[in-house]
């Protein structure tokens, strides 16, 4: 040991204090264990917070807004000239972001949860060193939650393209944007510019938008950003990209033919990966799967067994609310808790405009592993509440198995998606079926009618939509 | 390479006549695009590729018919090699009977991706998905599993959809609910049959497996594993004793007339290679009066659906015997008794009873049993209370036949008599009706005539 560096001992250090890392050290904490978090960043929250979806929503909500206002001359607002001052928006998401951050800071130190800033570094199966805090941690347990990164565009570039978190940044209103990749960040991203007032084009290597999500679901999206983008060039890819005078000289690939184009600005945004290569974790030997993935069982655990991994390092996807449920489920199992990551869905949701959600099974899932299901599709046309807002774009639907009325998936398209799907995502954590969601009174008129309305287009009795023959 | 199983194709059909093909070997085929023309007895249904790719095999032409869960078609989807299909059912074997044709898409279900469901709606409380789906449970009744050690798998869910409740996995915990076990019911010595499904049931008061001592310490001991066919029996028997309200009937026939006619028949058929005939045994005569009885007491041939609580009658009579073999009790069946010879009977129990003491009968023959018959008379006993062959609802014993002093007209004669056992179901049936059947069946088996007559 090296004079001067200092040696802290505890029951729990947890590595990364994004929503996985530190939702882990708060039920640690308060399940009587001493817990050491270790963050790189200066401020706590993890890419979620910081780069990722607080911010992202913040400038959502902000366009979302412009757009409504735009759309409500039919209902007889008058609305001219709304405009952007981009230093208020900018300043607005950072002091989001910021009480946020602060936030976490005082939950955890309020628990007594040390915090320490530096990269940390595994020394031995009970030692980490943490680089730039000149400390070596011993730890009886420890969780790994060190989160993923943004996935560069292959390629040497070296040109300094925008990634999500620079565009999150707002540092300019590029006249042309190409945003590379069609998930949902280059989704929420490219709506953004485009109500910024951009021109975009997106371009994706697969054949569809949103490739995770059932197809109908995604057209309505579609049909929408149609309007919005430039341009949407799908089974296309970059393949070279060159600095020019006002921007960049991008050259697109598709169906054999290249074009070559110029934008301002180019938004990457094509995946992410584990942050697993620069721990010490070879070292350690603790088993890896593919693409830098940590193994895991049930409880979290890897295959030492006093080591927890939990959020985009392990199988699964990459989503907050997911880090943050394993968090709890390693804390809770080191505190000796019968414990386990037994959730049986995830739900996924895209902010895009109308909102896609969804959650369980899907449509596609279904057929491609011939499960059989009963599928109940309910139109926000013929919803009150929709018709109030204006947003009748959109729909709910509800998979169910044939035999037992299960609701095995559930999803949506529409205004408040995000909201509605957590429904969803109950019914399948209980073992719901089409009555129990059919049975339960809805509030009217709101949009939460539309799942009681698919559930029971699903069994056969709809209410508002005729019965199909 | 994709192997596109037929899908169901309706409630309870699982079967149809393929019409057309939209596709020939070679082509390039879409997704979703139209792929044959399958006719059921309800409807012709155009079915949907689910895969794009190219068609590298079509099983089956125009004319013939498709079964559910049969690869109908092979397309190189670019995944690489497919899993070698065995036991792919050939259609003469499926088409036998439907209730031979079920379990094999039952099986191959279980074995393979739920390409087919059984067509039989499973039943609700017990059965797990096949396709490793979670079993549905609430997140705190799952917790609630993991605290006191219970796979929750395991528990037989008795909410809606088979979902499991907290109550169910307490239950369960404390030894009151049987495991959910995967299997079909056959007592016998086929080595692929698995244990019965249980039923869910509700805990039992008093009902307690007490652990049992040390019998080392009481005396010296020999401890066998507990195999094969006696593990069946032992399933099957108390599947059956707690499951089933038991109810013996008892009578006695007369059968020195038919002891008579039997021995003359033997006596002219000495020199017969046929066994059947020349040893014509008691048991082949009983079994065709109780096969032509049974169409009139049908509550005798059916079985009791206790997860749909539905009566099955079943309109085919496939008796069987309790054959004591060395490797145990074996209960060989005799197809459609009621439409063979007393003669083919006999014939086919000796065949029966022959391989079933080599070991060497085949499954087929040791299932779809709809009642049976111990006879254990040749070895001896007055009478006999038999356990009933779950999921049959009778099972008729005979004792042995023993020439006694019987009162006929005020005068002490010597006659032949045969005690008969009805033992049944009392959820099915009833005594009466128990009575009037054993009444019959003797007044047939004491007049040869009437039995000739009337079977």
């Amino acid at each position: 040991m090296v004079m001067g560096e200092m040696t802290l001992e505890t029951d729990v250090v947890v590595v990364g204090g994004g929503p996985g890392g530190y939702v882990a050290a708060i039920r640690a904490a308060d399940l009587g264990l001493n817990v050491i978090l270790v963050e790189e960043r200066e401020q706590l929250g993890g890419v979620c917070l910081i780069e990722g979806c607080i911010p992202s929503k913040t400038l959502i909500h902000a366009v979302e807004l412009t757009d409504a206002l735009k759309e409500a001359d039919k209902i007889g607002i008058k609305s001219e000239g709304v405009s952007f001052d981009l230093d208020k928006l900018r300043n607005w998401t950072s002091s989001v972001v910021g009480t946020l951050t602060k936030g976490v800071d005082t939950l955890l130190t309020k628990r007594g949860v040390d915090i320490v800033r530096g990269h940390g570094h595994f020394q031995s199966k009970n030692l980490l060193h943490v680089d730039g805090a000149n400390t070596y941690i011993e730890f009886k347990n420890a969780i790994i939650a060190t989160g993923s990164r943004i996935n560069e565009l292959p390629g040497d570039y070296n040109l300094p393209l925008w990634s999500s978190a620079e565009a999150l940044k707002l540092p300019e209103v590029p006249e042309r944007l190409l945003v590379v990749g069609g998930g949902y960040i280059g989704m929420e991203m490219g709506l953004v510019y485009a109500g910024l007032g951009s021109k975009v084009t997106m371009v994706e290597f697969l054949p569809k938008l949103l490739a995770g999500a059932d197809e109908d679901l995604v057209n309505v999206v579609v049909k929408r950003c149609e309007k919005k983008f430039e341009d949407i060039k799908t089974g296309s890819k970059v393949v070279n990209v060159e600095k020019s005078d006002n921007g960049y000289s991008v050259t697109i690939e598709h169906d054999g033919k290249k074009i070559e184009e110029e934008y301002n600005q180019v938004l990457v945004a094509i995946g992410r990966r584990p942050n697993t290569d620069n721990l010490g974790l070879e070292e350690l030997g603790i088993e890896m799967l593919d693409r830098g993935l940590i193994k895991v069982d049930e409880a979290g655990r890897t295959s030492l067994p006093h080591i927890f991994a939990i959020g985009d390092i392990v199988p699964g996807p990459a989503l907050a609310h997911k880090a943050s449920r394993e968090g709890k489920v390693a804390a809770e199992v080191i505190a000796d808790h019968p414990s386990a990551f037994d959730n049986r869905a995830i739900p996924a949701v895209v902010f895009t405009d109308p909102e896609i959600a969804w959650v369980g099974l899907t449509e596609r899932e279904a057929k491609e592993k011939n499960i059989p299901v009963k599928v109940g599709k309910f139109p926000l046309t013929a919803l009150g509440r929709a018709r109030t807002i204006g947003r009748t774009d959109g729909f709910v639907k509800v998979l169910a198995d044939p035999e037992t009325d299960i609701i095995l998936g559930v999803a949506i398209v529409g205004h408040s998606a995000s909201e509605l799907i957590a429904e969803g995502t109950l019914a399948i954590e209980m073992g719901a079926t089409l009555e129990d969601l059919m049975v339960t009174i809805h509030p009217h008129p709101t949009l939460s009618e539309s799942i009681m309305e698919a559930a029971e287009v699903a069994a056969g009795s709809p209410v508002h939509i005729l019965p199909r023959k | 390479m994709f192997e596109f199983k037929l899908p169901d194709l309706g409630e309870g059909i699982h079967e149809g006549e393929l019409l057309k093909w939209y596709v020939n070997v070679g082509d390039i085929i879409e997704e979703d695009a139209s792929l044959a023309d399958v006719e059921t007895d309800k409807a012709a249904v155009t079915i949907p590729s689910p895969r794009g790719g190219k068609v590298v095999k079509l099983n089956g032409k125009v004319g013939d018919t498709l079964h559910t869960g049969e690869v109908i078609v092979v397309i190189d989807d670019g995944s690489g090699e497919s899993k070698a299909e065995v036991g792919t059912s050939s259609s003469k074997e499926a088409e036998s009977t439907p209730a031979a044709a079920e379990p094999q898409v039952a099986k191959k279900t279980a074995a393979d991706t739920p390409a087919a469901k059984p067509s039989a709606p499973a039943p609700v409380a017990s059965v797990k998905p096949a396709d490793g789906r979670p079993v549905p449970a609430a997140p705190a009744t799952r917790k609630l599993a993991r605290e006191l050690g219970v796979d929750i798998n395991q528990v037989p869910g008795t909410g809606p959809g088979g979902r499991v409740q907290p109550d169910d996995v307490k239950a369960f915990a404390s030894g009151d609910m049987q495991p959910v076990t995967q299997a079909s019911v056959e007592a016998e010595g086929s080595v692929e049959s698995t244990p019965p499904k249980e039923f869910a049931s509700s805990a039992i008061p008093f009902f307690e497996v007490e652990q049992l001592p040390e019998f080392e310490n009481e005396g010296p001991v020999e401890r066998e594993a507990l195999r094969s066919i006696r593990r069946k029996v032992a399933r099957k028997m108390t599947t059956s004793m707690i499951l089933v309200p038991h109810v013996a009937h008892m009578d006695e026939a007369d059968v020195t007339e038919l002891e008579s006619f039997r021995t003359k028949f033997r006596q002219s058929s000495a020199n017969s290679e046929d066994p059947g005939r020349s040893r014509l045994t008691l048991l082949p005569l009983v079994m065709k009066a109780v096969a032509s009885l049974l169409k009139d007491w049908p509550m005798f041939n059916a079985s009791l659906d206790p997860h749909r609580e539905e009566l099955v009658y079943k309109k085919y009579y496939n008796l069987g015997f309790a054959a004591d073999t060395p490797r145990g009790l074996i209960v060989p069946v005799v197809k459609d008794a009621d439409r063979k010879s007393i003669v083919q009977i006999s014939s086919e129990i000796f065949d029966h009873a022959m391989k079933g003491r080599d070991g060497k009968i085949d499954v087929a023959d040791l299932q779809q049993g709809t009642f049976t018959i111990t006879n254990i008379g040749p070895i001896g006993g007055t009478g006999l209370i038999p356990t009933i062959n779950y999921p049959e609802v009778a099972i008729l014993g005979m004792g042995r036949v023993q020439e006694k002093p019987v009162v006929r007209d005020g005068e002490i004669v010597i006659r032949k008599i045969l005690p008969l056992t009805l033992a049944f179901d009392h959820r099915v049936a009833d005594g009466a009706q128990a009575a009037r059947f054993v009444t019959e069946l003797i007044r047939r088996l004491e007049d040869p005539n009437i039995l000739l007559m009337e079977s």
